[in-house]
């Protein structure tokens, strides 16, 4: 077995009673002492924190940055404004995605990437491989981050940092608190308001435990992550996208801009752009069990009436706010319209399930205030 | 009436040649909420160590295996509706099926509750 790394809060999640587990390489919390169930409920209804710093923070600079970005992601980057974010994913030339990942501007040609920690040093590999000379990638590994989701989360940080009360989704800014420098990015993979804060590790556990102290707050492991994630239709990387998937397939064709659409100019375009136009041979779509009880787990195969596999479940579980079982997969494009009835294949048993919406649970994004 | 434990964290609490059989509070802890039980059908006979039952909590799903061989002669119905009660009180109301034995001495090789609860320190 490969050393794993230890978060820089580490000691903090153990006092807390985190239960670990090894994660894209960390020992990562996968849950508090509340457990998963309530850890999920208590971020729908208030404020839950993760800290999700085994993710790889990256900053991409220099003469030509906006538009070698633009090589490699399919969204249009050039019309952002600064401290606007957009979620892309780099691509590849089969059109399959090596990973997804948040983009922030912050100048003309300077530009925050946040991407998943299983995927970063490949995915600096690639940036190194595919970037001009002129344009330098520095990777933040003594950066923390933390996110702070919730229904209750901008009037709790807005207590603690007065500009986060107008920042609006998929914006950031500079902040300080007490004279410690952060970035506050008005984003979150959970589908609820919030914000994800960077912190320097020195004084990340000074943030922590502030944010900790606030009566709103619980912290939050991966387990109910994933499952706020999945009730709200968000793609997890290494489940729902692959490098075999296509953003067409995988039904992200919302986060790739209309020029992006019609000029390409990204790796994959030619796959992804004939896709857009003739339609892509399978595409992500939810999956409900008929009974409302069977949790449909990861790589449940399914199938049609007459036996035939066109599909098979990439994410599921339970969805302890839906109140019910939540997945979603792909299916072949011609079952995949909302209501066609499957039939999933259960531990050799037959259940009949539905294509439904993957966004069982509304996402509660504020974009106006 | 004696109870006896394995090293899949059930417990089989025997009355005559009838086994009750469901998962101990460690195991629940383990598990986490619960949110489903997919239960053995009456009148099935199965081995011992055969996959009978499916537990399935908020974490991942987890197979209960019967731990005698023997005969299911029925399954906790209520569980279908309450999951939940396999955390509330896991060895009492939170039963997963009863079977009758074939085998009485299969039991020998089960943990007393002494021996279980030493496995499952050297788990922990």
């Amino acid at each position: 077995m490969t050393d794993l790394h230890s978060l820089q809060l580490e000691d903090f999640h153990t006092a807390l009673g985190a239960k670990f587990a090894p994660f894209a390489g960390y020992r990562m919390p996968i849950q508090y002492p509340l457990g998963v169930k309530g850890e999920h409920l208590h971020t729908r209804a208030a404020v839950g924190l993760f800290d999700v710093s085994h993710m790889g923070q990256l900053e991409v600079s220099g003469p030509g940055a906006t538009e070698a970005l633009e090589r490699l992601v399919p969204a249009a980057l050039q019309e952002m404004q600064p401290g606007q974010i957009r979620y892309s994913q780099l691509t590849l030339d089969n059109g399959g995605i090596l990973d997804d990942l948040m983009l922030t501007r912050w100048g003309p040609e300077h530009w925050g990437l946040v991407v998943n920690g299983a995927c970063k040093h490949a995915d600096m590999a690639h940036l190194t491989d595919s970037l001009p000379v002129d344009v330098e990638m520095v990777y933040h590994e003594a950066q923390c981050l933390i996110a702070v989701q919730g229904p209750k989360a901008r009037q709790m940080m807005s207590r603690l940092i007065p500009d986060a009360a107008n920042l609006l989704f998929m914006r950031a800014i500079h902040c300080q608190y007490q004279g410690i420098e952060m970035v506050l990015s008005c984003c979150g993979y959970t589908g609820e308001d919030g914000y994800e804060i960077s912190v320097p590790s020195a004084q990340a556990e000074q943030i922590a435990q502030l944010l900790t102290d606030q009566p709103e707050c619980t912290w939050v492991g991966l387990g109910a992550r994933n499952s706020l994630r999945l009730e709200t239709g968000l793609c997890l990387y290494g489940s729902d996208l692959t490098t075999e998937t296509t953003p067409v397939e995988a039904d992200l064709v919302w986060s790739i801009q209309k020029r992006r659409r019609e000029n390409g100019g990204f790796l994959g375009a030619e796959v992804i752009q004939k896709q857009l136009e003739t339609g892509a041979v399978r595409k992500r779509v939810g999956i409900r069990p008929l009974d409302g009880r069977t949790p449909l787990r990861d790589h449940t195969i399914l199938k049609t009436a007459a036996g035939e596999v066109v599909g098979e479940v990439t994410s599921g579980g339970f969805g302890p706010t839906h109140d019910g079982p939540v997945a979603m997969g792909y299916v072949s494009y011609h079952v995949s319209a909302l209501g066609t009835e499957l039939i999933a294949e259960v531990r050799g048993k037959h259940l009949d399930c539905a294509v439904c919406d993957p966004i069982f649970v509304q996402q509660r994004y504020v974009r106006t205030l | 009436m004696t109870v006896k434990y394995t090293r899949e964290h059930e417990w089989i609490r025997i009355e005559g040649d009838i086994a009750t059989v469901g998962i101990t509070f460690y195991a629940q802890e383990q598990l986490g909420d619960v949110v489903f039980v997919d239960l053995p059908e009456a009148d099935s006979s199965c081995d011992q160590g055969a996959e009978v039952a499916v537990v399935e909590s908020v974490k991942a799903a987890s197979d209960i295996y019967a731990p005698v061989t023997g005969t299911i002669l029925e399954a906790n119905q209520e569980l279908a509706e309450r999951p939940e009660l396999v955390n509330q009180d896991p060895e009492n109301d939170g039963w997963f099926f009863r079977m009758r034995l074939d085998d009485p001495s299969e039991l020998d090789d089960l943990f007393d509750e002494a021996a279980y609860q030493a496995f499952i320190q050297e788990e922990l």
